[in-house]
């Protein structure tokens, strides 16, 4: 069993005597995966200083590195390298020590499988999702090529989840490597509903969005009204491209999706998305990558517009990074640049990289592809970096920090 | 027989030479992960393919199935063939 030793490569931003009190219980800290490690970043209880903690794997590949809000000292890291296989890293003393699962996540062999399907390998882990508050040590896992998985270890033992992994419609919808983002096929947006740990969400890029209200004992489609490439069949989920789906913590009967084609709102029992992009401004469009939700406010939410136009760019709107904020659930949005570049900044912000805080006033953070992590302490109204200067980011996850000890 | 491990490998084996028997490249990989649990994985996949930036050299020839006999005394090279920045 591989353990990682951290480097001792410790930087400070400032004021590193208030930054020490600051890693002390009950404060925030930002989690930053990137293409070559992981980076932690301790704060404050005003937000305004943070103490570097990193590299952590340097050089790995890092997808997401999640804290378990159960406990609040729990993190796993989805990892793999240029030449090694996917794994999961544990570490249960907020990142002092790290510790691989003893079984990654691992497609069935194909020798199991009598569906006559084409035995599939795990590329890499590229989504983590703690269980249900109820159920202790229970996380998922999605999967490029897509598959679910799940632990009931706290992360150290996985296993094949669902039937979707080996359903031949899923398989379909699911597409080969061809048919998936550039790094292949994601299963992301794990969504645990808080009120009960037998309905769950996931989404496929591409492969459609999926409820399941029997533990995961079966999944279905959830696709009504979503939009499509033009020219496609919107009732294919093999067509249908969600980008990025959260849960609204105030009310859990409300979805928000970032599609690759549009913005959308759920409010269960309703099966149908309500396209909000449409009142997004035509000269940003309704492309992007993350969502974000309030941790309070049902009808608050954020998003990082991306240019969809002609080949694609997948960068900020001429060059000029913005934050869109809702405050009606969708009925109109409102631009949030402050303190961001005016001009000749193009910025990617991928699916995983955006997140909120649960402070009042809500915190912000989104890292880019460039190596910049940027945060607001006033719900994006003005934005400051954090830090420059690192690895292409992939994701970053803020989370209440408890006592390591 | 002796393997040499890769520095990619080493925080399994935590030193680059080490002892493991096998008759087939299948066993001795079997041999090594009983006692560097884990290390298997990072380069056989689970549908028992060899993934694609590792390669095994015996006695100085590339081996490309794992049911390939090894000779008892021979020295199994574990190469990380890494590529791109």
């Amino acid at each position: 069993m591989a353990k990682e030793k951290r480097k001792a490569a410790k930087a400070r931003t400032k004021a590193p005597d208030r930054a020490d009190a600051a890693a002390t219980t009950g404060q925030l800290v930002v989690l930053v995966a990137t293409r070559k490690g992981a980076w932690l970043y301790h704060g404050d209880a005003q937000r305004d200083t943070w103490r570097v903690d990193g590299p952590h794997f340097l050089g790995h590949i890092i997808s997401h590195l999640v804290l378990d809000p159960r406990d609040q000292r729990t993190l796993l890291a989805a990892a793999k390298t240029g030449h090694l296989g996917p794994t999961i890293f544990r570490s249960t003393d907020l990142g002092r020590s790290w510790r691989e699962a003893r079984q990654p996540p691992a497609f069935a062999p194909v020798a199991t499988d009598d569906q006559g399907l084409p035995g599939r390998s795990v590329d890499h882990s590229f989504w983590l999702t703690p269980g249900n508050a109820s159920e202790a040590d229970v996380w998922y896992a999605g999967t490029s090529p897509q598959g679910l998985f799940r632990s009931d270890d706290g992360g150290d033992s996985w296993r094949p989840f669902s039937s979707i992994n080996d359903d031949p419609r899923y398989r379909q919808w699911m597409g080969s490597f061809q048919d998936g983002t550039p790094d292949g096929p994601k299963l992301h947006s794990i969504i645990v509903d808080p009120r009960d740990a037998g309905h769950l969400y996931l989404a496929m890029s591409g492969g459609g969005v999926h409820e399941s209200v029997d533990g995961g004992g079966s999944f279905k489609p959830l696709l009504d009204q979503l939009d499509v490439v033009e020219g496609f069949d919107r009732s294919d989920p093999t067509f249908h491209d969600p980008h990025c789906i959260r849960l609204c913590p105030s009310n859990p009967d409300r979805l928000y999706q970032q599609n690759h084609c549009g913005i959308y709102r759920l409010d269960r029992p309703s099966e149908q998305w309500l396209n909000i992009g449409q009142n997004m401004p035509k000269s940003v469009g309704n492309v992007g990558f993350p969502m974000v939700v309030h941790p309070r406010d049902a009808d608050t939410a954020w998003v990082f517009p991306m240019d969809g136009t002609a080949v694609w760019p997948r960068t900020s709107p001429d060059g000029r990074p913005a934050v869109y904020a809702t405050r009606d659930a969708g009925e109109s949005w409102q631009r949030l640049a402050g303190g961001l570049p005016s001009q000749q900044a193009w910025w990617t912000v991928k699916r995983q990289a955006m997140t909120a805080d649960p402070l009042d006033p809500v915190g912000l953070y989104f890292g880019t592809t460039s190596g910049e992590l940027w945060m607001s302490c006033d719900e994006g109204h003005r934005w400051h970096c954090m830090a420059r200067h690192l690895p292409e980011i992939y994701a970053v996850e803020v989370a209440r920090v408890g006592d390591p000890s | 027989m002796k393997v040499l491990i890769p520095s990619a490998l080493r925080s399994y084996a935590e030193r680059g030479e080490v002892d493991a028997d096998g008759d087939t490249l299948a066993a001795l990989l079997i041999d090594l992960d009983r006692s560097y649990p884990g290390i298997r994985f990072r380069m056989i996949d689970e549908q028992g393919q060899i993934r694609p930036h590792i390669r095994f050299f015996f006695d100085g020839t590339q081996l490309r199935e794992l049911s390939q006999p090894l000779r008892a005394g021979g020295e199994l090279i574990i190469v990380q063939a890494l590529s791109g920045g």
